[in-house]
Order: structure tokens, then C-alpha cells, then sequence
């Protein structure tokens, strides 16, 4: 990763129900707008943020801290907004 | 006779011979396709995405229109994983380079994936293996690698009986033929019981391994209250089954046979009851179900149903048609009422952190004129036809309700300058649904020519819950004392203006709740066309004096538990037959 570019932020999954399949819809939702890389990750386990299947897998229940990296152009708005996402919980946690 | 036990997902009693459906496991052989066809083999699984995905958004579609948006959204998060771009990367990789076929590729990745999932602690998590063996067996039917299942082409009635049905699979089901199902696994926020509660077919999941013990053919109870399966039943227990069949059917019928007699209360007093649409076709079973007009005439359908934005005309077209069907009789035509987040048209906004609580419904119309403005001139247009009203969704403020009379009568300018035939003098109301509109509604009644409150959205921005959340749905109730206050205070601003209010939420749909809004004052109920006959049957049992006893008395309780029971019991003895036992 280029060092310039590459940012990294700890967040912490908030909802009751875990990064499951509505947030982590979401999720790939916002990483999808930005052209940066965006890999997120749990101990070693890092995952591409725009796979929602790569992201249920990584089982992240509530209370589990996540790292986020992201590395291009648009890497710091990136982190900005997935870090706000997970700060709201998401928002709407329910299951639709 | 074997007796099962289950947990009940979707009410009603449903009897017939089984349809016991294979295990999952398929067996897809490994096999390889010669090097210079692999570009020919990716391709075909692109076709492959590409149909299921175009079938997921039916289901979407078709499931939001029946069971509502929210179920719809179960195949929102199914579609993105189709379209996963690891799992085209490594599905490109197996068959590009070690040369595997689409269907072993498509069945060893996706494989993977469910099981990487239900290992998983987390029950949320591990669910979603469902999901994604749903898109597995969809992507394998389509490359022709495994047979349709034996449910495309039913000729009789059938329960369904099967390890697993997947959701789509649920909002496939061939309402024609299919009288129930009943699965070895599943849980009660399973998105198969979801689905299966939309479409009003009796349900039991998660009853553990059973299928060994059927054969096909075997007469089969789905119990969908109590949660209970029977194989090959007793005589005794067959007919008291039968039996209970019957009695909701006998109800049914005695309850049409209130079709043309008026809503009217046993001392006399005429209530208004109309029926909610949602779709053009849905006037027949209101008209034929005796409803004095159409109270909510929800126009959605005509965003989401179609791949383009609806015209001026397709708007136009869908109205006449109610119009000219209820010949003569009140038609509310409410404007559109989606947030942001469904509108797929065009991005409107930018991801929503709370869509309840933003650009929805009304704000969004004002926000969008050229969205807005083609479904005004179609109303005013199909007004010539019949007694067309118009009504805005969401009013929060008086700005906002000017605004959209303003709008209203630009269009109208327009229509005439144009030389279109229209009529401007239709009747402007607004649906009160925030707690806002309630506090102002002095304010409001002077600028609308008639009220309708939505119980649904006004209880859930009363209460602060979001009632499609899991977590809080419980505490969603709109019989709940503090809504209850809203709408007592409402009906005598309405009173005291001399302006129609109607109660169009679910609430009015309920029996035992329809009559205490009777006895707070409320003279007009808007209805699905399903709960006509009851709610009219309720209303020809009562006097308006019971009714205000039983207000007079809610209004005194605590909590919306203890008004549901009261309820319960009042309608027990006012209106037994109502009471499922």
C-alpha cells in the first residue's frame, strides 16, 4: 500500500444483530461510491469492503473492533463516511 | 397419524396431500470444459446472473406489492450478493483458468460461502446461508444443470413439505395450488416467514427432521395458528379440522352476505366504509365486498412496478380506470408517499442515515416538481371521469401543504391553457400521520377540505419506533393510550371545523379496534378490501352508546396491552362471531 494515500481507523459494530445483511448491504453501498480500495479486517482476516459476501463471513458480532483501510485518491472521505457508518449502528438495525 | 410440532409462522389451517420436496444437496459432478470454450462457459454464467437477477427483482417487486416494501427489501441484500464482486472473481478464475464448468464453479464457491456462514456464532450471521443457497440453486436451475423442482408444474391442491424453502422460492409458490407448506428448519424472522405471513399462506417452519417419516401423497394438517403439523391424521382430529375450516369459511360466507346491506349501526347511524387500493385491479374485490368508495388509493405501485419512471399517461391511465370502475362513488387518490431509498428511477440522494425520517413521501415530490407535477395534472385529469379527491402524504407543515395546493393550481392553469379537459375544483386533503400535523391541526383544518389519519406511520412517529425494526417492533402499537390521545384530539378539531375526518391506517381494519374509533367520534374508515366484510359486520353489531362506553373506558388505561385486551373482550361479547377461536 502506498503510504500517502493508505489511511487506517479502528471502528467497533455497534448493532445488536452484527454485520449482518442489511448493514453490511449498506456497507458495500457507500465503499462502492469511492474509487479507493477499502479493505476492512478482524485480527488477520482482512476483507474487500465492497463484497457483502466477503463481509458476512467475517462474523463480526456486536462489540467486535474492525480495522479499516483504504488507499487511492478518495481514501480519506472513504474512512470518513464508513466510519460514520458504523458510528450511527447503521442506523436502522432491523433486519428488512 | 403423526403430530409434528413446529413454530407457527402464518395463520389459517390448511388440508391436503403432500408434495414432499428433495433434500438440497445436489451433486453436481466435476467436470471440465475444453480450454477454448472457457470464455464461452464464463459467458453463459453471465447469462445465468444475469436472469436470476432479473428474477430476484420480480420477486422483489411482486413481494413489496403484496406483502409491502419491507419484505420486498429481503431480496435487496440477494441481489447484491449476486452481484459480489469477489464471487465473480473467483467464479471467473475457476472457470477461466482451471477450465471447470459454470455449474461445478457456481456449486463449489457458493458452497463455500454458506458454509464459511453457518459456522459462524452469530444466528443472524448464519441465517444468511439460506440466502445465499437460494442464489446457488437459482444460478444452477438456470444453466440447466439442475431440474426445475417438481412445484413448476402443480395440477392440484398440495401442501408443500421440504427441508428448507428459500424465500424466493416462498414468493414463487403457486398460490393456486399450493393450501400450505411446513419446512424442517427455519425460525419465526426467517425471511421465508416473513414472505409466507405476506402472502397469507399457512405456515409452520423449524420443525426438525420429519420428511422420513412422509410419503408422497400422505394427507397433511398445516396448523398455522398453533404451529402444529399432522401426517395422515385420525378421523377424529381430520374433522375437527375440517370442522374449524368450515367455521372460518361459514363466517366468510355469512359475512358476504353483508355485501349490500349499509355500514350502519344497529341504532341507526351511517359510517363511511371505504376500502385502501393499491392497484387498479383491486376495485372489483372492493366493489364486490359493498365498500362506499375507495378512502386511499395508494399510488407507489407505479414507481416501483416499472423499470422506467411512470409518464404523465401511465399515471393517467391507472386513475381513469379506478375512476371510471367505482362509477360515481368517492375516490381518494393519495400522491406519492416513498422515500428516497425506493425511488430507483434516478439517485434522488445521496444513502439516507434514517430514510423514516427523511426525504420521503411529500417532501420528496416538493423536492422533485418534474416527478410531481405529471402525477398532479393525471389526477386533475381523471377527475373528469368521476368524484376524484386528491390527498398529500406526510403534511408536517403549513408550508408544505401550501406548496403543494400552489402546485396544484399551477397544474391546473397549464391543463387549461393546454386546452386538456380537467377538472380544478377537486376536493384537497391531507393524511395525518406526525405528531406536528396533530399539534397545528387547527391551523391545517381551515386550508384542507378533509382529514385522513394514517395510524400506522402516526403511531410510529409518535412513538419513536421504526416499526420495521425487530428489536422495537413490540413496542409499535397504534393502539397505544398516547396515539389514541392524538386522534381523540383530532376528531374534535375536525368536529369542531365541520371537516370529513377518516382513520385509514391499520388500525380502522381491525374489528375490535374499528369500534373504538366509532366511539371516539371517527364516522369514516378506510379498509382493505379484505377487511370489509368484517369490520362492517362489527359495525351492524353495535349501538354508537356501547361503542362510547368502550372509549370512554380505554381512554382511561395505561398502556396499549391493556387496551388490546379490553378490546378483546368487549368485541367477545358485542360481536362473538369476530373472536377466532
Amino acid at each position: 500500500m502506498s503510504t500517502d494515500a493508505s489511511l487506517t481507523r479502528t471502528v467497533v459494530v455497534r448493532n445488536a444483530e452484527g454485520l449482518h445483511a442489511r448493514p453490511a448491504d449498506l456497507l458495500v453501498r457507500m465503499a462502492s461510491k469511492y474509487q479507493a480500495e477499502i479493505r476492512i479486517g478482524k485480527n488477520s482476516e482482512w476483507v474487500d469492503c465492497k463484497s457483502i459476501l466477503s463481509l458476512l463471513t467475517l462474523g463480526a458480532a456486536q462489540g467486535t473492533e474492525l480495522s479499516v483501510t483504504a488507499d487511492g485518491i478518495d481514501a480519506a472521505d472513504a474512512i470518513d463516511s464508513i466510519t460514520a457508518l458504523f458510528e450511527a449502528g447503521f442506523d436502522d438495525t432491523s433486519e428488512k | 397419524m403423526v403430530e409434528l410440532q413446529g413454530i407457527p409462522v402464518s395463520p389459517g389451517v390448511a388440508i391436503g396431500p403432500a408434495l414432499v420436496l428433495d433434500a438440497d444437496g445436489y451433486q453436481i459432478p466435476r467436470s471440465v470444459v475444453p480450454a477454448d470454450q472457457a470464455d464461452q462457459e464464463y459467458a453463459r454464467l453471465q447469462s445465468a446472473v444475469d436472469a436470476v437477477s432479473a428474477r430476484l427483482e420480480t420477486s422483489r417487486l411482486e413481494t413489496a406489492a403484496v406483502a409491502g416494501e419491507h419484505t420486498g427489501d429481503i431480496f435487496a441484500a440477494q441481489l447484491q450478493m449476486l452481484h459480489d464482486p469477489r464471487l465473480h472473481a473467483e467464479l471467473r478464475r475457476r472457470i477461466n483458468t482451471e477450465y471447470l464448468t459454470a455449474a461445478y464453479s457456481v456449486n463449489r464457491v457458493l458452497h463455500n460461502y454458506a458454509a464459511a456462514l453457518r459456522q459462524l456464532s452469530n444466528p443472524f450471521l448464519a441465517d444468511r446461508a439460506e440466502d445465499v443457497l437460494d442464489i446457488e440453486k437459482q444460478l444452477l436451475r438456470e444453466l440447466g444443470a439442475v431440474k426445475r423442482g417438481p412445484m413448476s408444474d402443480l395440477s392440484e391442491p398440495v401442501i408443500v413439505l421440504s427441508h428448507v424453502l428459500t424465500p424466493s422460492e416462498t414468493a414463487n409458490l403457486d398460490r393456486r395450488y399450493v393450501r400450505g407448506f411446513a419446512t424442517e428448519t427455519g425460525g419465526a424472522g426467517g425471511h421465508t416467514a416473513i414472505v409466507a405471513k405476506g402472502l397469507e399462506l399457512p405456515a409452520v417452519v423449524g420443525i426438525g427432521p420429519f420428511l422420513d417419516s412422509v410419503g408422497a401423497g400422505d394427507q397433511v394438517i398445516v396448523d398455522g395458528d398453533r404451529g402444529r403439523v399432522i401426517i395422515n391424521p385420525d378421523a377424529t382430529t381430520l374433522k375437527h379440522y375440517e370442522q374449524r375450516i368450515k367455521q372460518r369459511n361459514s363466517l366468510s360466507a355469512r359475512l358476504a352476505e353483508l355485501r349490500d346491506l349499509p355500514a350502519e349501526t344497529a341504532d341507526g347511524v351511517r359510517i363511511r366504509l371505504n376500502a385502501n387500493i393499491e392497484f387498479p385491479h383491486e376495485t372489483s374485490a372492493a366493489i364486490e365486498r359493498g365498500a362506499d368508495g375507495i378512502g386511499l388509493y395508494r399510488t407507489e405501485f407505479l414507481y416501483l412496478s416499472s423499470e422506467q419512471e411512470p409518464s404523465e399517461e401511465d399515471h393517467y391511465q391507472a386513475y381513469s380506470q379506478v375512476v371510471r370502475e367505482m362509477c360515481g362513488r368517492p375516490v381518494v387518490i393519495r400522491t406519492l408517499d416513498l422515500g428516497a431509498d425506493k425511488m430507483g428511477h434516478r439517485p434522488l440522494v445521496e444513502q439516507e442515515h434514517n430514510p423514516f425520517l427523511g426525504l420521503r413521501s411529500i417532501r420528496l415530490s416538493l423536492r422533485n416538481l418534474d416527478l410531481f407535477r405529471p402525477q398532479l395534472r393525471a389526477v386533475l385529469r381523471a377527475a373528469v371521469h368521476g368524484d376524484v379527491r386528491v390527498m398529500f402524504p406526510l403534511i408536517t407543515t403549513i408550508a408544505e401543504l401550501r406548496q403543494a395546493r400552489m402546485l396544484l393550481n399551477l397544474v391546473a392553469e397549464d391543463l387549461k391553457d393546454e386546452g386538456i379537459p380537467y377538472r380544478g375544483d377537486i376536493p384537497v386533503g391531507m393524511m395525518v400521520e406526525v405528531p406536528a400535523a396533530v399539534v397545528m391541526l387547527e391551523n391545517f383544518v381551515r386550508e384542507v377540505d378533509f382529514l385522513s389519519i394514517g395510524t400506522n406511520d402516526l403511531a410510529q412517529y409518535t412513538l419513536a419506533v421504526d416499526r420495521s425494526n425487530e428489536y422495537v417492533a413490540d413496542l409499535y402499537q397504534s393502539s397505544d393510550p398516547a396515539v389514541l390521545r392524538l386522534i381523540a384530539r383530532c376528531v374534535e378539531v375536525a368536529d369542531n371545523a365541520h371537516t370529513s375526518l377518516a382513520v385509514c391506517g391499520e388500525m380502522s381494519s381491525m374489528p375490535a379496534r374499528a369500534l373504538l374509533l366509532l366511539g371516539m367520534g371517527v364516522r369514516n374508515l378506510s379498509v382493505p378490501p379484505s377487511s370489509l366484510p368484517r369490520v362492517k359486520k362489527a359495525i351492524r353489531s353495535v349501538s354508537i352508546n356501547q361503542c362510547q362506553e368502550i372509549a370512554a373506558r380505554v381512554m382511561k388505561l395505561e398502556a396499549a396491552r391493556d387496551v388490546d385486551m379490553y378490546l378483546l373482550d368487549r368485541l367477545g361479547d358485542l360481536v362473538p362471531e369476530l373472536v377466532v377461536t
